[in-house]
């Protein structure tokens, strides 16, 4: 590691200063957590600059931040945590959401063993891949009217939950309760609508997959048991965000704040961060658009797991409840949430972009459902298809990234160069050899997602674990997998 | 000369776009973009749309673009190759797409492209005309 311009400052072994005088203009430093080993990956691309580039948005607060699984994206950075004051000036920019508004992550429990599923994988993994809308542009099964479209963006989840998509026990283990409240449907273009309507209950493409696991490690006894988990049991984890209806609204917003930064004369680096201030019109606009698209996603991964839900009930012959299929939670990440801290001795109400990185509210914390508030909350931590995947729980320490930790694995190769170093090789019988099914709708998705296209998620967990900024409770390993 | 190549993004997909003038840089930039959502090789048109857009710069009209042929293709199920470019100048154009609908054709998709950033988005001066690169989220 000698040939490269190290620029960062050793604060521990887990987090690295990017001092202000790294370029002209940043506001305040980056901080980014990861190990030695990590950083190497980190300086081959764009994303430290990116991390400065974040550092230029009004109102940030403390620092720019990224997370292990830092990656270089376009505005923030994936892996990127900005907070900006909204008292100050603070701005929110769709750059730091990104265009999948509320991408997020789902884990269901089951109570079925290993060995009761090992003969069925090839079923299972068959009836998922015929039952559940995949791949570009996928259309849904669960038919929405103009109207209804509506009512999802206002209610999200609970809409699937009330067309008894789900129990009332599911919102209250999905993040917001499912919904973020001042969502205004009004305002939405029209475009948006024709890009989401009939998209609900569909998987899309790219990273995005439905994986069953079953649990081989258990690092916290105690915490397992509060989530009803132990070593063995069969988990189901399903990533996707909010479809053609998340991507319009970023596009459109995307472009209309390039004029909200010559109203409001803000300079920023790159084009992808332009933002307005959160209490403006264009602000104010952007967010409460952003939330019908939260809500849109939220419904969207509620109406995926009854999907999911029958597709046991169909080959293990069993009610959902029967095989005990609870959710045990339900994360995005990739939003702006307003949340309180203290900052210079003075409770502010913040603005938190999370752009591939997950809340990680700590033991305690309000916004919790009663049956996490004593150990914090669930954070879901997928891995890429041969490896595995972890759930752990948020930390009061995690306070100092405004509660915000890792997200995934965090790509390491890009997909032209995985390709190549898939080429002549069939992804889906390596696999097959380590015991793990995968079936995908896209041509080439298998060579994209290839494993080593990622870092290791172990190496990105130890890390967000050893900072202490959130907590191993257990780790999954993936039997079958479908991918859009 | 090449129309675009693809260049390493590790998130995304980011392409090189060359064009001997603005017109065919659209041109070339819209293929490019299709020829990550699709395979298109011995795909014949079928149908046609027009588009009319005008924007503050010419990097932003590429984007609007882009992103209008992708809206059409996500809402009309239409996959295109072939474009007829005019600009009036060089933030306003009309244009003709050309393509065929998914329906039998869906097997040829390939990845979804969610959208056309702006990210270090800039149309330069290149030795034969012009070149941009384009990065997608996807």
């Amino acid at each position: 590691m000698d040939n490269w311009q190290n620029p960062l400052q050793k604060i521990d072994d887990y987090r690295w200063r990017l001092p202000k005088s790294y370029m002209a203009g940043m506001r305040v430093p980056g901080i980014i957590y990861a190990e030695e080993r990590l950083l190497e990956a980190v300086m081959r691309d764009k994303a430290l600059k990116q991390v400065a580039n974040a550092a230029f948005l009004p109102g940030i607060v403390r620092y720019s931040l990224a997370m292990p699984d830092i990656h270089w994206g376009y505005g923030l950075p994936i892996g990127g945590v900005v907070a900006t004051d909204i008292e100050e000036g603070g701005v929110i920019t769709p750059g730091g959401v990104g265009f999948d508004i509320n991408c997020g992550v789902r884990l269901l429990k089951t109570d079925l063993m290993e060995k009761d599923v090992k003969s069925r994988i090839r079923e299972l993994v068959n009836t998922l891949y015929n039952d559940v809308p995949a791949g570009v542009g996928s259309e849904g099964k669960i038919r929405v009217s103009p109207e209804e479209e509506k009512k999802i963006l206002t209610k999200g989840a609970a809409w699937a939950v009330g067309k008894g998509y789900g129990t009332k026990e599911d919102l209250e283990n999905t993040e917001e309760k499912g919904c973020m409240e001042g969502a205004d449907p009004s305002i939405v273009s029209d475009r948006a609508y024709q890009r989401g309507k009939r998209q609900s209950g569909t998987l899309g493409s790219g990273n995005h997959f439905i994986e069953v696991q079953v649990i081989d490690e258990i690092y916290d006894t105690g915490t397992a048991r509060v989530f009803n988990l132990e070593k063995g049991q069969i988990t189901v984890m399903i990533h996707s965000g909010s479809r053609g209806f998340g991507y319009q609204i970023c596009d459109e917003y995307s472009r209309d704040m390039g004029r909200a930064l010559t109203k409001y004369g803000i300079a920023v680096p790159d084009r992808q961060l332009a933002c307005a201030p959160v209490k403006s019109p264009e602000g104010q606009a952007y967010i409460a658009s952003m939330k019908c698209a939260a809500n849109y996603a939220w419904n969207n991964r509620q109406c995926l797991m009854h999907l999911v839900r029958e597709v046991f009930e169909k080959v293990f012959k069993k009610s959902f409840k029967d095989l005990g299929m609870d959710l045990i939670y339900d994360v995005a990440h990739n939003i702006a949430k307003f949340e309180r801290y203290d900052i210079d001795g003075k409770n502010r109400l913040l603005c938190v972009h999370r752009k591939g990185a997950t809340r990680a509210f700590g033991p305690g914390h309000p916004d919790l459902p009663e049956r996490y508030k004593e150990i914090g909350q669930p954070v879901i931590i997928p891995g890429d298809m041969g490896r595995n995947s972890f759930l752990l729980v948020g930390t009061q320490k995690a306070e100092e990234t405004f509660y915000s930790t890792c997200h995934g694995a965090g790509r390491l190769l890009s997909r032209t160069a995985a390709i190549s170093a898939c080429r002549g090789r069939s992804i889906a019988k390596e696999l097959e050899e380590k015991g793990i099914l995968v079936l995908a709708s896209g041509k080439g998705v298998l060579a994209e997602e290839a494993p080593e296209a990622y870092k290791n998620v172990t190496d990105v967990v130890h890390v967000v674990h050893g900072a202490g900024i959130s907590k191993r409770v257990t780790r999954m390993r993936p039997l079958c997998v479908i991918k859009g | 000369m090449k129309r675009y190549e693809q260049i390493p993004h590790t998130a995304d997909i980011a392409l090189r776009v060359y064009g001997k003038d603005l017109r065919e840089l659209f041109i070339n930039a819209a293929y490019g973009m299709f020829d990550v959502i699709a395979d298109l090789e011995g795909l014949e048109s079928s149908v046609s749309i027009d588009i009319n857009l005008e924007a503050p710069s010419k990097e932003e009209l590429l984007v609007s673009w882009l992103d209008e042929l992708l809206y059409n293709f996500y809402t009309k199920g239409i996959i295109f190759f072939e474009f007829d470019v005019n600009f009036f100048n060089e933030i306003q154009l009309v244009a003709k797409a050309h393509g065929r609908h998914v329906g039998q054709n869906r097997n040829r998709l390939k990845t979804e492209i969610k959208a056309a950033t702006f990210h270090d988005l800039s149309i330069r001066e290149a030795k034969e005309g012009l070149s941009t690169d384009i990065v997608f989220d996807v």
